[in-house]
């Protein structure tokens, strides 16, 4: 195993080794907030990070399995196309912004506009996410075990959300949607991937797109 | 972007430190702000007051100091292009008078308890030329700036004097501060410059004068200020966190047994000691936060 300790190595030696390793196990320790790690990752590496991470961690990700022993700042997983990313504490706003496919799993909470634009990613957060949550999200699954805040699913697309706590306030044109054989299927395999033993389908429900705002109608002109 | 560090000693080794932790918290926010940097630091009086002047000429400051004396029994303190009076006054009196006869130089703060330096250029060079490191005290607030609305000047660097031993750093913009300003005139809060940030810190002075609590004050900015802000304000006995409902602009908070930390970024609350084992979250959007005398409330 590679290790990789921030209080001596730079930010730019490890991601440029992230860059060129292939199949191997990396550790980072004293993330102390850094922003920009394990970014543009490209091939199934395991990379462990232990302490808070800064900024943007596992941008782009591809293929690598990232697992975070601490909290996760703003814009994790940004454009994440595939892989894995698992936080062991809270992310910070933006989370899977625009995220492409993979899984990230926060064990904690996750912050406002948590998946904003995902496209594909699927999000498991074990608490609670916060105010702007799936805004715009167009594919993938966002599932909240906790409660979510204010505007869930604003201008929503086709991603599937399932809540199991509270939700603040739906955004415009998400609405709540009934819960079929296909979407328990979907969710129990997202929570099963995501570690997530202790929850039972049953007490989630689902959310998704009214679809009423994908093209201008005037007579919809209020619901914007 | 600009940085915001706020730190509050509950233990004395913290406390006898405050200088050396706020610059290390301060030179790391120093990224997402280079035009200017600034402290507010509170420590014991000893009944005595103080008043924070400054001006970029030593000579006129020298000249201050020598009218000052002559009207006033006080000592003095230097740092920087500061200078600390410490005197048997009220603090009020002392600032009026002044304003009335000192019209060249900026008072920069005023109470029994704070003491604000602020200065152009990058928080790194700031913490040299100010050489925190023997400042020692209760609590702390500094900024990193990167004007984006109006001119990287001493004056329109943070902190901002809210009244005795208040003050305000802000990151964001606020977009109805014209108006406001022009409203706050009109009820006699005065403003040095043009900034933003300096009319969140007259309305809160406004507030506290027509006997708000700091929280009501804070209540009533969620609704009358637009734009977006993460707001830490001093007090005499601590600090309080605000941000805007929208919360765009970020803002950690930590804290240990032997202190509590808020900054925009978690690599500034990571110099600390101990950090490693700090409760770490992110305060809600349009929450008050605050601690005084080492109460959370």
């Amino acid at each position: 195993m590679k290790t990789f300790d921030l209080d001596h190595d730079s930010v730019r030696e490890l991601n440029a080794h992230i860059h060129s390793a292939s199949r191997e196990q990396i550790a980072v320790d004293n993330a102390g907030g850094r922003h920009a790690l394990a970014v543009g990752a490209t091939d199934e590496n395991e990379i462990t990070i232990n302490g808070n991470v800064g900024y943007y961690c596992a941008g782009m990700n591809q293929q690598a399995s990232i697992t975070i022993n601490g909290h996760a700042g703003p814009g994790l997983a940004e454009n994440m196309m595939s892989g894995s990313i698992r936080v062991t504490g809270d992310a910070s706003q933006y989370c899977a912004a625009t995220a492409h496919g993979g899984l990230v799993v926060i064990e904690g909470n996750a912050s406002s506009r948590c998946g904003i634009s995902m496209k594909g990613v699927n999000i498991v957060v074990r608490g609670n996410v916060g105010h702007m949550s799936a805004f715009m999200a167009q594919s993938g699954a966002l599932v909240v075990c906790g409660d979510a805040g204010d505007a869930l699913g604003d201008s929503i697309y086709e991603a599937h959300l399932y809540v199991r706590g509270k939700v603040a306030s739906l955004g415009a044109d998400c609405e709540e949607k009934p819960m079929d054989d296909e979407h328990r299927r979907e969710l129990q395999q997202l929570l099963d991937s995501a570690g997530v033993t202790d929850m039972s389908v049953d007490d989630f429900t689902r959310y998704g797109s009214a679809r009423k705002l994908y093209h201008f109608n005037i007579d919809n002109a209020g619901a914007y | 972007m600009c940085g915001i560090v706020g730190l509050y000693a509950k233990t004395p080794s913290v406390s006898n430190q405050l200088g050396t932790h706020v610059a290390a918290m301060l030179v790391q926010m120093g990224e997402r702000g280079p035009d200017s940097a600034g402290t507010a630091f509170y420590a014991d009086g000893k009944g005595r007051s103080k008043v924070t002047i400054q001006h970029d000429d030593t000579a006129v400051l020298d000249d201050a100091l020598q009218k000052l004396s002559a009207a006033f029994p006080v000592t003095t303190r230097s740092r920087g292009t500061h200078r600390v009076i410490e005197s048997g006054e009220n603090a009020d009196a002392v600032a009026e008078w002044i304003a009335a006869h000192l019209p060249d130089v900026r008072i920069m703060s005023a109470g029994e308890r704070i003491e604000i330096y602020k200065e152009k250029g990058h928080p790194r060079e700031f913490v040299e030329q100010y050489a925190l490191d023997d400042i020692s005290g209760s609590h702390a607030l500094a900024h990193t700036r990167m004007a984006t609305e109006s001119a990287i000047t001493t004056s329109h660097s943070h902190p901002f004097s809210t009244g005795l031993d208040l003050c305000l750093v802000h990151n964001g913009s606020l977009s109805n501060h014209n108006r406001l300003r022009m409203q706050l005139e009109k009820t006699g809060i005065k403003f040095q410059t043009d900034n933003d940030s300096e009319v969140a810190a007259g309305y809160l002075t406004s507030r506290l004068m027509q006997g708000d609590s700091l929280r009501q004050a804070l209540q009533a900015a969620i609704r009358d200020l637009d734009g977006f802000y993460t707001f830490a304000i001093g007090t005499r006995d601590g600090f309080a966190v605000l941000r805007d409902p929208i919360a765009c602009k970020p803002a950690v908070l930590a804290e240990t047994d032997d202190w509590v930390a808020m900054a925009s970024e978690y690599r500034a609350i990571a110099q600390l000691p101990g950090a490693d084992k700090a409760r770490v979250w992110e305060p809600e959007p349009a929450q008050i936060y605050s601690w005084e005398a080492g109460q959370a409330a």
